[in-house]
């Protein structure tokens, strides 16, 4: 018989099995977890260290309802964090201990706030008595992270946690998404306190995330679409963001408005679709570049105005009155001048929108970009995709990949030439299908993002692309991917070059290759090294059967594709250009 | 941008009512420095209203910058409500302190009578030193600082800008309706939008 002494010793403290519902005394250790799971999260990206153990002791008996994935380095954590919030749509989450594992996660978060990707990051801290202590792995990581996160907050007392992690969630997913980190001190974790039924957070007084959409400026928006003889639509990831996928292609296809993409809004629309004429800015698509300058309205929908959109702001579409809607008013008129503000989540305006714009179809319009079309096909995308030359381009690469998966995978990429090969040529039939690192340009980003896109849409193939500068930036989550046979298709395009650096020190420093000239292991050897299957494709011959055998092969599979070293992405806007300024070679 | 001179820079003083949270003050302070922007002036104490706090802060800058500035301060979380105003739209006073040696008070009457005519009153007297105060914009605290000067000035500090706005309904009706769930009848944001002038300028 069991004295109390010993049955105290060996029934568990918690029995972890669903969300608690009374009043009861935990730590906030395991009030962290039950927050997670009252916020339906079922997946955590992390890595351990000395102040978040008694956030991982805790998690040891949570392991049936939240998917621990553990990375080899934080900022591979929270790129994964990245990609499953883009693939899922749902708030990715991110733990990590103090001091470097804190601070690893510092691209990560510039990169999700200026992509405005939802993440809830907690990360541990030193004892609360030990702060500005200089203690053993402590860092200001809340002041660290305050540029770069939408909010961020520290919590030394156990009863701060249920509050700051409803805020981190509601603040994370609504308005204009963002990344938020919470910073919870150990004494806090470890601390023992009286544990209400978790009350999620609706309403912050001083946090507007969307306003009442004004009805008279949507009037003035369809009266001036009305009247336009050629209107051309830019659309962003607000489309995404908004899940306003179906809204928007009403409204493009009702008012029959040309639209092109930004690549974080690319897949919003079928890549196959009348109405989509193609991509935006530096190394789009010739037409929608060119015809910005010729538009007479110009309607951006969840976008940004980005540099590399633009090109030379005081000669962007100068001729045209812009309509712009966005959730987020500071981007309203930061960029461009809007002769229209439409403020609000375009969830509400779109549907609003279209009810007042009249059905046209534009054909002269339409047959503009037809024909800029062509040119770019002659110029540049027919020797990119069935080329002549004998060596391998990135671009038939992705025709082939194409051609495979009939355009339903979701392709992930970091950061360079072949990230803009791969959004100019990749197909994608669906939303949630692109997900790059967009204005931070984030080298090092797709490997982790494409594990974590995985565990966002586990039931979609999913295809990494990569350079072979990129993927030596985060190759050791190769060991996450061996560790949970989580199946990623790896191609990485290797010119031996950092091409993208190559192909501007070509085009404008006189051909100085400076430093760009970087040597790879071998992948192949390096991926069987992780018991990952991989394979070197050198020529056309053997492409798309290697294409296809990764693409058959159960569970992961790196690829790499010896491709053209110097070969340059065109169309381009140089820097410091115009957009009709670009250069088909 | 804050580098070129231009002649559309002027003061502006931007008011902003925020929740009394750690951290929020480096939050604001980082939005002007990124852009490389320096705060002349900058001061946080509690509003009227129990709980919110009020930024006063002083720049130089152009219309444009200052808008955008507006909207970037809005937008942060604990932030309630962001205005900006030049000198002319508020009524404004710095409070400036000045220490001087008693006896120079004591034996010189003319320092007495510059004393009223600038409108100092005296905080502290002891044998040694005394402390005057006034309050009024720059060029009149500066004028008393060069006027002391000569009489042997121990000390001198000048507070931060307050300002209150002359259009201001106040802002306790405002927190009303902030505090009111999502999506209220009339988002007092909307304002915002309304003077697009002011808002929407390239």
């Amino acid at each position: 018989m069991l004295t109390n002494e010993q049955s105290a010793q060996t029934l568990p403290e918690f029995t972890a099995t669903a969300v608690q519902t009374e009043t009861e005394t935990m730590t906030g250790a395991v009030a962290t977890l039950q927050a997670l799971l009252a916020e339906g999260v079922d997946t955590i990206f992390g890595y351990p260290g000395g102040a978040i153990i008694p956030i991982y002791d805790a998690l040891y008996d949570y392991k049936e309802q939240l998917n621990h994935v553990l990375v080899r380095h934080e900022q591979g954590g929270i790129h994964a964090a990245q990609g499953y919030a883009r693939s899922s749509g749902k708030v990715g989450v991110v733990f990590a201990t103090s001091g470097p594992g804190a601070t690893n996660l510092v691209t990560g978060l510039a990169d999700a706030l200026i992509d405005s990707t939802p993440l809830v990051c907690i990360t541990g801290q030193v004892f609360a008595h030990l702060l500005g202590t200089d203690a053993f792995q402590e860092t200001d990581i809340i002041n660290i992270t305050t540029p770069i996160t939408k909010w961020n907050f520290q919590v030394t007392n156990a009863e701060e946690i249920q509050e700051a992690l409803a805020k981190a969630f509601y603040i994370a997913r609504s308005g204009r998404p963002g990344p938020v980190l919470i910073d919870i001190t150990k004494n806090a974790q470890q601390q023992k306190f009286d544990f209400a039924p978790y009350v999620p957070c609706t309403h912050i007084r001083s946090y507007r995330p969307k306003p009442i959409v004004r009805p008279e400026y949507i009037r003035e928006a369809a009266a001036l679409i009305n009247q336009a003889k050629r209107p051309f639509v830019l659309w962003g990831q607000g489309v995404l963001l908004g899940k306003a996928e179906q809204e928007f292609k009403a409204f493009i296809e009702k008012s029959g408005i040309p639209a092109a993409w930004t690549i974080l809004g690319a897949g919003a629309l079928p890549t196959d679709h009348p109405l989509n004429v193609g991509m935006l800015g530096m190394h789009g698509n010739y037409g929608p570049n060119v015809l910005t300058n010729e538009c007479d309205v110009l309607i951006a929908i969840g976008m940004r105005f980005d540099d590399r959109v633009t090109g030379r702001l005081d000669k962007y579409a100068k001729q045209a009155k812009v309509i712009h809607l966005d959730i987020d008013p500071t981007e309203i008129g930061k960029n461009v001048a809007a002769t229209v503000p439409v403020w609000g989540d375009c969830k509400e305006t779109l549907p609003q929108l279209t009810a007042l714009v009249e059905a046209k179809l534009h054909p002269e319009w339409h047959e503009r970009f037809r024909v800029h079309m062509e040119q770019e096909v002659d110029a540049v995308i027919r020797e990119e995709l069935f080329p002549t030359s004998e060596e391998l381009t990135m671009g038939e690469v992705i025709q082939q990949l194409n051609e495979l998966t009939e355009g339903e995978a979701i392709i992930v990429t970091d950061v360079g030439q072949h990230q803009m090969v791969a959004c100019r040529y990749a197909k994608l039939n669906n939303t949630r299908s692109n997900i790059t690192s967009g204005g931070l340009g984030t080298m090092g980003f797709a490997l982790p993002a494409a594990i974590g896109a995985k565990f966002g849409a586990p039931h979609r193939p999913v295809v990494a692309i990569i350079g072979d500068g990129g993927v030596q930036m985060t190759i050791q989550e190769l060991g996450t991917i061996m560790q949970t046979g989580v199946d990623v298709k790896i191609i990485i395009l290797n010119n031996r070059f950092l091409g993208m650096v190559r192909q501007w020190q070509e085009l404008f420093n006189d051909r100085r290759y400076s430093f760009v000239d970087i040597a790879s292991p071998d992948y192949v050897t390096v991926a069987s090294g992780y018991r990952i299957a991989g394979k070197r494709v050198e020529a056309r011959a053997e492409l798309k059967q290697t294409l296809q055998q990764m693409l058959e092969h159960p569970g992961s599979f790196l690829l790499e594709v010896m491709v053209s070293k110097e070969n340059n992405i065109f169309p381009m806007v140089p820097q410091g250009c115009s957009v009709s300024e670009i250069r088909l070679r | 941008m804050s580098q070129q001179p231009s002649i559309d820079r002027q003061e502006y003083n931007i008011t902003a009512y925020t929740e009394n949270q750690v951290g929020l003050l480096n939050r604001i302070a980082i939005i002007f420095s990124r852009r490389k922007i320096n705060i002349e002036s900058l001061n946080v104490s509690p509003s009227e209203v129990e709980g919110i706090h009020r930024f006063n802060i002083v720049i130089n800058e152009t219309e444009e910058v200052v808008s955008k500035l507006a909207g970037q301060i809005e937008k942060q979380i604990e932030v309630l409500k962001v205005y900006y105003n030049t000198n002319a739209d508020v009524i404004w006073q710095e409070m400036a302190l000045y220490k001087v040696p008693t006896d120079v008070i004591a034996e010189k009457a003319i320092v007495e009578r510059l004393l009223r005519e600038n409108g100092a009153r005296a905080v502290v007297i002891r044998k040694d030193y005394t402390v005057f105060e006034t309050t009024g914009h720059r060029e009149e605290t500066d004028n008393l600082i060069r006027v002391l000067q000569p009489y042997g000035l121990i000390e001198f500090v000048r507070s931060a800008r307050i300002a209150i706005i002359k259009a201001s309904d106040g802002f306790n009706s405002k927190l009303r309706e902030f505090e009111r769930t999502e999506p209220s009848a009339e988002p007092a944001e909307n304002e915002f939008l309304n003077s697009r002038s002011k808002v929407f300028t390239m």
